[in-house]
C-alpha cells in the first residue's frame, strides 16, 4: 500500500524554514486559535539532510521531491503547483516527483506550508508567490553550495535542467551532487522570482505526475486502504435532517454473518461494524431504527418552493450590487421585461461515496491517539475533527491524506471523518473503515442550495438596457456553514460574479442584485462553482431574453453593455471569433453565447444544438475561452474546462435533489441522473491569458456551460427553459 | 466455498453465494482495483470482464460463477501498462481523480475486443459509465486512438 510517504519529520527551527514570508492574518489567526506553539519543536535540533527550503527535497539521483500542501483530487493540482516550484528551482521535469506534507507536520511547523484547504480554484491561484519563492530559494541554495564548493562567486554560476554551472571555468555539479551542501544553509528570504518570459516548465503542457497507477488498479484511494485487524463499517444517519436517534435493536441483527458491533454515532446515527462492509451493509438494511424527526418530518420540495417564491417580492433583501436606480430606470422604461428562473438543491455524488478509516489508540500514561486515513480536501480540517470527535490534542493526530475520487467542494466538510473517529473510538485499538452507502452518500449532502431569481430589465426606445434588477431568493450556504460570516444579513458568497468587481455589465446605469435569504433545513455546502452556477444562468439566459425583445443580436447587445469591462469582452469576442458566431450555421443548429468573471477568471462560451421535432435535445460542440491571468499547464486547463462542462451539463439536463417528508427523494445514480458519454459535446477551448493576475481554472467555465446552451435552446425553439434540469420539459418548437 | 478463477489464477472463498462478485475480490481477496460507485449496476465502476463479456461485478453473485473465467483491471495487461488501452489513456491522459477509470478501461477493452473500429454512436453506447470528473472527450478520443492503431 502506498500511502504518503515522509522521509522528513519535525525538523530544525521551524522559524528557519518559513523563509521569512509572511502568514496571511487569518491563517496566523488560525494557527493561534488551535494553539499550536512551537511544542518543543525547535528544541529537537534534528537536520534534515536534502531537504532544500521547506518545498523541495532533492535526491542524490537528482529526483527531486516537490511538498505539495494542496489536495490532488484530479484536478492536476499536483502537478501544477510541481511545476511551479521546479521552473524556479531550474530543476530538470523529468526527475521531478510530488508528495503531501503531512497536517500534523505542518501544524508541527507552524503552518509554514500555509493553508491546506483546497477549493474555490485556489488550488495554485493562492499558493503561487510562496511557492514559486520557495522554489527560487531553493535554487539561489544549489548554487551557494556549489560556488563554495568551488570557491568561486555565486554570481557566476548559472543553472539549468537541475544542474548548476560556473560558467567561467564550464565546471559542472548536478543538484543530486549539492543537495546535502545546501540542505545545510540558511534559506534567503525575498529571492527574486522569474520573469514569466523565462519559464520553461510553467506554461507547458508537461504530463501529470499522477498518471501511471490510474490506468491498472494500483492508485490507492481512501476506500481501498486495509490494514491489519481492520474491519469494516457503514452508517446510517437521521433521513430527516435535524432529526435524533433515538434507539436501535441491535439483537435483530447480531447474529447475521459478520457483525460485530452496532454502534450510536453521536446523537443522529448508527453504525453497524462488521468484518467487511458488504456485511455491514446487508445488515444495516435490516437493523430496526427509531428516529425523532425533530419536526422536520413534513417538509416538501412543494413548502420549500412556496417560500422561495414569497421572497421575490420581499422588501427585505441583502444588497450585493447596487448602482443608480433601477426604480427610476424602470418608471421611464420604452419597454420593461420581466422573468423568474429556479434551479435545485444539487448532490456532488463523487464516485467515491464518503469514507474515512480511524484507528483510537488508548494509553492512559500519555494519553489517546487518533489516525487516521482519509480522502479530504482540507487535511488540517480533517486533523482538527479526528481531534476534537477523538477528544485528543491536535499533536495526538496522524493524518495519513489519500487519493479522492472525486471533490467537488463536498470533501472540504469533515462528517465522515468525524464519524469514523466516533466509531473507531467506541473499538480502541482496531482500524476501523466506515464507509457511506451511495444512498446514504446521495442523502446526506451539503448540497447546491436552492434558489428561485426574479429579474426585470428595461430598455430606452432604441433597445439601449437601462436598468436591471436581479432578485435572488433562497438558501445561503454561508448561514449554514458559518453564520459568523454574515454580516447586516448578508452573505457575500451569494454575490459571486454579480458583484462590482466581478460583473461584466457595469456600463449599464441602473443596477441591483439583492438576495433575499431564505433558508431551510437541508444542509447546503460549496459545489463546483458554487453560486457562480445560478446566477450566471439567471443572469445570461435573461440578457438573452433581452436581446431579443429588443430585436438585437446576443453578441453585439452584450458588447453594448461591457464598455467598462474590456477583459470580459475580450474573451467573449475571442470565442465568438473561434466559434464564427459571424457565419451561417448547417440547417438546424442553433446556438447560443454567454459570458462570466468566477475563481479570479474571465470566461465565456458558445454552444451549438440540435433539437428534433420530437423535442429531442443534442448538445453538439461547446467552444470554451479562458482568461486565467498565467496559464500554468494548458493540457490541464483543457481537462478541467472539460470535465467542469460534465458537471454542469449533467446539472442542466438531469440532476435535481427533491425532499419529501423532510428527507432526500434521490437515492442512488438511477434516480439522480449525472451526464454520460452520449451527452458530451465536442468541447474546444481557447486560452486568452493576458497577464498580471492569477486565475483559478476548475470551476470558473462550469458558469457558462448551461447558459449558453439554454439560450442555444431558444434560438431552436424560440422556447426559454426558465426552471432546472431540463429533463422532463417539452422542448418540440413554440 | 466457491472456487473463482481470477486472472488466471484460481481463488477458495468462503463468501455466501449471493455475496456480489465486487466485494468478494475487494474484500475477501484484497484486490482493490475494481470500484464501488452505486452498488446497482448504474455507474460501471466495478466493471470487469466475464468470459470475455463487461459486466457491472456488484450486480453479480459469486454462487453463479463456478467455471467462470473472471478478469479484472489488475489482470488486464502483465505489466499494468502494455494492454493497448492502457497505452492510449496514458497517451492522452485521461484520468483525472482516476477512480472511474478501471471501470472505463475495462469497459473500453471489452468494447475494442467486440468491436476494432467503433464509431461515436457505438461508443456512446458501450460505454455508460459515469465519470464524475468529465473525463468522456478524451475517453472517446483515447478509444478512436486504439482502433486506429496509433497507440
Ligand atoms: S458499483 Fe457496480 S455499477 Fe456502480
Ligand atoms: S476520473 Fe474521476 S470519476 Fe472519472
Amino acid at each position: 500500500m502506498k500511502l504518503n510517504r515522509r522521509h522528513f519529520i519535525v525538523s530544525a527551527g521551524a522559524g528557519a524554514f518559513t523563509l521569512g514570508w509572511k502568514l496571511p492574518h487569518a491563517l496566523a489567526q488560525g494557527v493561534a486559535a488551535q494553539g499550536v506553539a512551537a511544542q518543543g519543536v525547535a528544541a529537537q535540533g534534528v537536520a534534515v539532510p536534502a531537504e532544500i527550503g521547506i518545498w523541495a527535497v532533492v535526491h542524490p539521483d537528482d529526483t527531486v521531491m516537490v511538498r505539495i500542501a494542496r489536495s490532488e483530487m484530479g484536478q492536476g493540482t499536483m502537478t501544477g503547483l510541481a511545476q511551479l516550484v521546479a521552473d524556479e528551482m531550474d530543476a530538470d521535469w523529468v526527475h521531478v516527483r510530488a508528495e503531501y506534507v503531512a497536517p500534523e507536520v505542518n501544524l508541527a511547523r507552524k503552518r509554514a506550508w500555509g493553508d491546506m484547504s483546497t477549493g474555490g480554484s485556489r488550488g495554485i491561484r493562492a499558493s503561487v508567490e510562496y511557492v514559486r519563492q520557495g522554489g527560487a530559494a531553493a535554487r539561489a541554495m544549489l548554487i551557494q553550495a556549489a560556488a563554495a564548493k568551488w570557491g568561486v562567486p555565486a554570481s557566476e554560476c548559472t543553472t539549468a535542467a537541475s544542474v548548476v554551472t560556473h560558467t567561467p571555468s564550464k565546471r559542472t555539479l548536478r543538484y543530486g551532487e549539492l543537495a546535502e551542501a545546501a540542505s545545510k544553509l540558511p534559506v534567503p528570504s525575498n529571492v527574486a522570482v522569474k520573469n514569466p518570459a523565462d519559464w520553461k516548465i510553467i506554461g507547458k503542457g508537461v504530463k501529470r505526475l499522477d498518471t501511471v497507477d490510474k490506468l491498472n488498479g494500483r492508485q490507492i484511494y481512501a476506500i481501498d486502504v486495509q490494514l491489519p485487524d481492520m474491519l469494516n463499517a457503514t452508517i446510517a444517519q437521521s433521513p430527516v435532517f435535524g432529526g435524533k436517534l433515538v434507539s436501535f435493536d441491535a439483537k435483530a441483527i447480531a447474529a447475521m454473518p459478520g457483525v460485530r458491533h452496532v454502534l450510536a454515532v453521536g446523537d443522529n446515527a448508527v453504525a453497524v461494524v462488521a468484518d467487511k462492509f458488504y456485511q455491514a451493509k446487508t445488515a444495516m438494511a435490516k437493523l430496526p431504527i427509531v428516529w425523532d424527526e425533530a419536526g422536520n418530518g413534513e417538509v416538501t420540495s412543494a413548502m420549500i418552493a412556496k417560500a422561495l417564491a414569497e421572497g421575490l417580492d420581499a422588501k427585505e433583501a441583502g444588497v450585493g450590487l447596487k448602482q443608480g436606480d433601477v426604480a427610476v430606470a424602470f418608471a421611464a422604461a420604452a419597454k420593461k421585461i420581466e422573468a423568474v428562473y429556479s434551479a435545485p438543491f444539487l448532490n456532488h455524488a463523487t464516485l467515491e461515496p464518503m469514507n474515512c478509516t480511524a484507528m483510537v489508540t488508548v494509553d492512559p500514561a500519555r494519553g489517546d491517539r487518533v489516525e487516521i486515513w482519509v480522502p479530504s480536501q482540507n487535511g488540517e480540517a480533517s486533523l482538527a475533527a479526528a481531534a476534537e470527535a477523538g477528544g485528543v490534542k491536535l499533536s495526538d493526530v496522524k493524518v495519513n491524506k489519500l487519493s479522492l475520487g472525486g471533490g467537488f467542494g463536498r470533501r472540504g466538510q469533515q462528517d465522515y471523518t468525524r464519524q469514523a473517529v466516533l466509531v473507531a473510538k467506541q473499538v480502541p485499538g482496531r482500524p476501523i473503515k466506515l464507509i457511506w452507502t451511495r444512498e446514504e452518500d446521495m442523502q446526506h449532502g451539503y448540497y447546491r442550495p436552492i434558489t428561485q431569481c426574479k429579474l426585470t430589465g428595461s430598455m430606452d426606445a432604441a433597445g439601449n438596457v437601462t436598468g436591471i434588477h436581479m432578485r435572488i431568493s433562497g438558501q445561503s450556504i454561508l448561514a449554514y456553514l458559518n453564520p459568523a460570516a454574515i454580516k447586516d444579513g448578508i452573505d457575500p458568497v451569494q454575490f459571486q460574479s454579480m458583484n462590482p468587481a466581478e460583473f461584466g455589465y457595469m456600463a449599464v446605469p441602473n443596477l441591483l442584485v439583492d438576495h433575499a435569504m431564505r433558508n431551510t433545513h437541508v444542509p447546503v455546502g460549496f459545489w463546483r462553482g458554487v453560486n457562480t452556477n445560478q446566477n450566471t444562468i439567471y443572469m445570461e439566459c435573461f440578457i438573452d431574453e433581452m436581446a431579443a425583445a429588443a430585436g438585437k443580436d446576443p453578441l453585439e447587445f452584450r458588447r453594448a453593455m461591457m464598455g467598462k469591462n474590456p477583459k470580459h469582452l475580450a474573451i467573449l469576442n475571442a470565442v465568438a471569433e473561434k466559434a464564427g458566431w459571424d457565419k451561417p450555421l448547417a440547417p438546424g443548429v442553433y446556438r447560443g453565447l454567454c459570458q462570466n468573471y468566477g475563481y479570479g477568471s474571465y470566461v465565456a462560451a458558445v454552444a451549438e444544438v440540435t433539437v428534433s421535432p420530437k423535442g429531442e435535445l443534442k448538445i453538439l460542440r461547446i467552444v470554451a475561452g479562458t482568461d486565467p491571468g498565467y496559464v500554468v499547464n494548458p493540457d490541464q486547463v483543457d481537462a478541467q474546462v472539460d470535465g467542469s462542462f460534465a458537471f454542469g451539463l449533467g446539472a442542466l439536463l438531469y440532476s435535481e435533489i427533491t425532499l419529501d417528508k423532510g428527507r432526500v427523494v434521490e437515492g442512488n445514480f438511477d434516480s439522480y441522473q449525472v451526464a454520460r458519454m452520449s451527452d458530451m459535446p465536442r468541447v474546444e477551448t481557447i486560452h486568452r491569458p493576458s497577464g498580471g493576475f492569477w486565475g483559478g481554472v476548475g470551476e470558473p467555465t462550469i458558469a457558462v456551460a448551461a447558459p449558453a446552451v439554454l439560450n442555444a435552446i431558444f434560438a431552436a425553439t424560440g422556447k426559454r427553459i426558465r426552471s432546472l434540469p431540463i429533463k422532463d420539459q417539452d422542448l418540440r418548437k413554440a | 466455498m466457491i472456487a473463482l478463477d481470477i486472472n488466471g489464477h484460481t481463488h477458495q472463498v468462503y463468501a455466501d453465494p449471493e455475496t456480489p462478485l465486487l466485494w468478494v475480490i475487494r474484500e475477501w481477496l484484497g484486490m482493490t482495483g475494481t470500484k464501488f460507485g452505486c452498488g446497482i449496476a448504474q455507474c460501471g465502476a466495478c466493471s470487469v470482464h466475464i468470459d470475455g463479456q463487461v459486466m457491472r461485478s456488484c450486480s453479480v453473485q459469486v454462487g453463479s460463477l463456478d467455471k467462470a473465467k473472471i478478469l479484472t483491471i489488475e489482470g488486464l495487461s502483465p505489466d499494468g501498462l502494455s494492454h493497448p488501452v492502457q497505452k492510449a489513456w496514458l497517451q492522452h491522459e485521461v484520468p483525472q481523480c482516476g477512480y472511474c477509470q478501471s471501470g472505463q478501461i475495462m469497459a473500453a477493452a471489452a468494447l475494442l475486443a467486440a468491436n476494432p473500429k467503433p464509431s461515436d454512436a457505438d461508443i456512446d453506447e458501450a460505454m455508460s459509465n459515469i465519470c464524475r470528473c468529465g473525463t468522456y472527450n478524451r475517453i472517446r478520443t483515447a478509444i478512436h486512438t486504439v482502433s486506429s492503431g496509433a497507440v
